[in-house]
């Protein structure tokens, strides 16, 4: 049978993004706030 | 084992102050995404980064109240994060990142444009030397060379100030070289850089 198909499946790896990079998340969720001001929205970020 | 709760459920309760619903959201379809942005930049630190601006935008959306419920979840994160990776390739056209890791190393062909103080000692000795050599020729050699070499003179501006028609300029050049080799070579001079 005809050999269709690549043998280079590096690019479909199964990866996780780092648990460093969720906690930053997880933390930036929390220090961000959505200040509204009559039809503006301001962003605070306060740490 | 705990039902699962879907992502509308799990947005519901973040945008009502709910935090541990993100985790919970993010957790959820960490590998999806992640797997997606690596699949299109081949990069761990760049999946990271994309990764990461894509759940910024996700937060500021759902904080702002600007979540539209109308599409599902999945679908929107892998949109933002498409475009995002969009911007990547478009930034890294415009300013490519190379780096030495592969065959090609970006150091050999990168340099300090500037002489080091020893080739600049080396080239003032040169000029010096050369200035020398020039006051030996015969005045009107040396005025021609002059004009064309340091006033940067055409050689018809140079017939113009000196009198003579451009062939004879051109010839005082000529001979001047000439000149200008031959003391070299009678004082064996070595002049290079």
């Amino acid at each position: 049978m005809e050999k269709i198909y690549t043998n280079d499946q590096s690019h479909c790896k199964l990866i996780k993004s780092k648990r460093e990079t969720v906690a930053f998340l997880l933390n930036y969720s929390k220090s961000l706030k959505i200040i509204q001001a009559k039809d503006l929205q301001f962003e605070s970020n306060m740490n | 084992m705990e039902p699962q709760i879907d992502d509308s459920q799990l947005i519901k309760r973040y945008c009502a102050g709910e935090e541990k619903a993100l985790e919970l959201l993010i957790n959820r379809h960490n590998q999806r995404l992640s797997s997606f942005i690596y699949s299109k930049v081949n990069d761990r630190e760049i999946t990271e980064d994309i990764f990461q601006d894509t759940f910024i935008k996700v937060i500021k959306t759902f904080k702002r109240g600007a979540y539209n419920e109308e599409g599902k979840f999945l679908p929107w994160v892998m949109r933002i994060a498409h475009n995002l990776i969009i911007d990547h390739f478009r930034r890294n056209s415009r300013m490519p990142m190379l780096d030495g890791s592969q065959s090609f190393n970006i150091f050999s062909v990168l340099g300090d444009d500037k002489l080091n103080i020893e080739k600049q000692l080396i080239k003032n000795q040169i000029y010096s030397d050369l200035n020398l050599l020039i006051q030996e020729l015969p005045v009107d050699q040396k005025e021609v060379l002059v004009m064309r070499m340091y006033q940067d003179m055409s050689f018809k501006e140079i017939a113009e100030n000196t009198g003579v028609s451009i062939n004879t300029a051109l010839g005082r050049m000529r001979y001047a070289l000439i000149n200008l080799r031959k003391l070299i070579e009678q004082n064996d001079i070595v002049l290079t850089n």
